[in-house]
């Protein structure tokens, strides 16, 4: 954590004298503890962050998942599993999975998927890795368009404002899952005839296109609106006078008192579309076999849902508690990042 | 009052044209032939497919099809000629050639299932996350508050496919509590106990996800007002805590409540998507998904259209409602 705003500079000997003196004067006249350190809205918020119960495990638990998913191969391979073998040794010949619980052993932590005899760990830490990039490459593509045409229209006004603020309103109206249902066939058809990608790359490439393209428009909303204050405070009217270029104010001036709108919709964004990405695999419009993701496991799984009942609940309770995860991370970190919130 | 409703209604009326044209454009543009899906996957007669192309009007140059769509929808549509010739009264949304049918009446045929759905799913979250919002901050920091954070994370991480496969495996697979609710949707008014039995687990499902949200809500909104001045002021005039919630507080947190919910509810009546699939329900969402699937381009066009119609209307009606809630809104 960087020094507080107000902390004098090191080897400034007057200033610590002038401090420690001033201390002692509020102190001896009871307005302030004689402790009194001057902290950053940063160190505040991270000690807030610190402070809250849940707000360290949900982070652990969010990086921890983020891990299995980014080294889902070094992981696969330590562990001796592969997300596209099957082992004949683990179901019989009708299919079934051998032994308690679908088949989980020391060869297969997870158990194995019925009719296929595919490992379910790996398919769960490989499924993961399509499910994040899906997620997190939208939710930067969602948060960098809205924050530029947030900005353009908040900052500029007039005619690009309301050229944007009816696209948007355009946009809100529109029935965006409708849409990126009824254009998924032929919208990745056509990716894949146009040579960008092919198959899953192709469905992977339209589910963050249209993911991010029906994002934007509510975060832009919030940006503009941060923006239109922002432009009228004495600091941004002070650059003004000083003669700074717009570009100077946007970038200097406005952008760093935008993070936390930023950092408060990355942490509603991201569990959402994680989500989302499960949803549309469900439904049959995102991941395709043999690639796995886990709305693509658990719509598989409803087929055994009877005699195999573990193999629906192990990837089903696993997007919960992702989901949860990010979610009470998320939550954590709008209550540090909240000014209203106790300090501690 | 009346001007502003009327220049709402324009507004309202364009946005619902844009989206008509813009989804009409979209669906122009795909590389499909549509006479050719008129006849299904595996038919490649071309007699049968330039007859059904002259018929349907997909002949004709793009601008004539978009005005002979908004044509019948005000005054109804005929293709063909002679015997054959196949007429749909006004609204008339267009004919689809794998249904056999108008596109109004398959969609009128669902849309009755979507509304019972979605209204029921209404009822319950609103009573549900209303009540227990309020209870949460009454009692804030106690049992019932930290019961409630506790539905509201698990609420709001579950999916709703998720809740609902997990309703159908337990309560009707495992314990028998409830018959099989095989997609034989009843209609109210020909067995309002069936009709119910039918739509009970679905009804928990969309309630369960939506009333999360609203307990949240609610609860910070009544404690954030409970903070300001008047509440205070009410109190010292000596009026008993259940008038104060009931008059101040609540009266208050009523406005974003209702828009929420107008909201949340015409997304839902534009179709329900998850959770019809989920529960075989033969409605606005599972049509849609099969006549995707199925590439049915005219069914596609007009529940797209539906939804948008609903979110448009009701924008509007909770615009008009605000200013009935709330007298701080200045209606000009």
């Amino acid at each position: 954590m960087g020094p507080g705003v107000d902390t004098p500079t090191a080897g400034s000997d007057l200033a610590k004298i002038l401090k420690t003196h001033y201390r002692a004067q509020m102190a001896s006249i009871g307005l302030v503890g004689a402790g009194l350190v001057s902290r950053s809205p940063r160190e505040l918020a991270w000690r807030r962050f610190r402070a809250n119960r849940i707000g360290i495990p949900a982070a652990v638990a969010s990086v921890g998942i983020a891990f299995f998913a980014i080294f889902a191969p070094l992981i696969a391979w330590a562990i001796n599993v592969n997300p596209n073998d099957r082992d004949g040794t683990a179901i019989t010949e009708r299919g079934q999975t051998i032994g308690r619980f679908g088949g989980m052993s020391w060869n297969h932590p997870l158990g194995v998927e019925p009719g296929i005899a595919y490992d379910l760990l790996a398919r769960l830490m490989y499924g993961a890795r399509i499910s994040f990039m899906v997620a997190v490459i939208s939710t930067f593509a969602t948060v960098a368009l809205g924050l530029i045409i947030g900005i353009v229209s908040g900052y500029y006004r007039g005619r690009v404002d309301s050229v944007f603020g009816r696209f948007t309103d355009f946009l809100l109206a529109f029935p965006s899952f409708f849409m990126i249902i009824a254009l998924s066939g032929p919208t990745i058809q056509r990716i894949e005839r146009s040579g960008i990608a092919r198959d899953n790359s192709a469905r992977i490439l339209y589910l963050i296109v249209i993911l991010s393209f029906f994002g934007w428009p509510y975060f832009s909303r919030i940006i503009r609106s941060q923006v239109l204050s922002l432009r009228e405070r004495d600091y941004v009217v002070a650059a003004r006078a000083l003669g700074a270029s717009n570009r100077r104010i946007i970038f200097k001036e406005l952008l760093p008192n935008l993070w936390t709108p930023v950092i408060v919709y990355v942490s509603l964004a991201l569990p959402g579309y994680l989500a989302a990405e499960a949803v549309f695999s469900y439904l049959g419009i995102g991941i395709q076999p043999p690639s796995a993701s886990w709305g693509l496991i658990i719509a598989d799984s409803t087929k055994y849902i009877l005699s195999e009942p573990t193999y629906f609940f192990i990837p089903a309770i696993s997007l919960i508690l992702v989901v949860l995860s990010f979610n009470l991370l998320g939550d954590a970190i709008r209550d540090a990042l909240d000014p209203k919130s106790e300090q501690s | 009052m009346l001007s502003y409703i009327s220049r709402r209604l324009a507004v309202s009326f364009i946005i619902l044209l844009t989206v008509s044209f813009a989804v009409y454009v979209i669906f122009a543009f795909l590389p499909y032939d549509p006479a050719a899906l008129t006849c299904g996957k595996t038919c490649n007669d071309p007699g049968i497919i330039e007859a059904n192309r002259h018929r349907l009007g997909y002949d004709l140059p793009f601008f004539t099809q978009y005005f002979l769509f908004l044509k019948g929808l005000l005054f109804g549509r005929s293709f063909g000629e002679g015997a054959a010739m196949i007429t749909c009264p006004a609204p008339s949304l267009g004919y689809s050639f794998q249904e056999h049918a108008c596109v109004t009446n398959v969609i009128s045929e669902a849309l009755p299932v979507t509304v019972s759905l979605a209204l029921g799913a209404l009822v319950m979250w609103l009573a549900l996350g209303v009540g227990l919002g309020i209870l949460a901050a009454r009692f804030r920091g106690r049992i019932v508050d930290q019961l409630s954070t506790i539905f509201v994370l698990i609420g709001t991480s579950l999916p709703t496919f998720l809740t609902g496969l997990m309703l159908l495996v337990f309560v009707v697979i495992k314990w028998h509590i409830m018959p099989f609710p095989a997609g034989n949707y009843t209609p109210f008014l020909e067995n309002p106990f069936e009709w119910a039995q039918i739509l009970l687990l679905p009804w928990i499902t969309l309630a369960f996800a939506y009333a999360a949200l609203y307990t949240r809500f609610v609860r910070s909104a009544v404690i954030d007002t409970s903070n300001e001045d008047y509440i205070r002021t009410a109190r010292a005039k000596g009026l008993s805590e259940g008038v104060i919630l009931g008059k101040h507080t609540l009266r208050a947190a009523l406005a974003p409540i209702a828009t929420m919910a107008g909201l949340d509810f015409a997304g839902l009546l534009g179709g329900a998507i998850l959770t019809e699939s989920v529960f075989n329900l033969p409605g606005i969402g599972r049509l849609a998904i099969n006549s995707v699937v199925n590439i049915d381009l005219p069914i596609i066009v007009a529940t797209t259209l539906l939804a948008a119609l609903f979110v448009v209307i009701m924008n509007l009606l909770v615009d008009i409602l605000y200013a009935f809630i709330d007298p701080r809104v200045r209606v000009v």
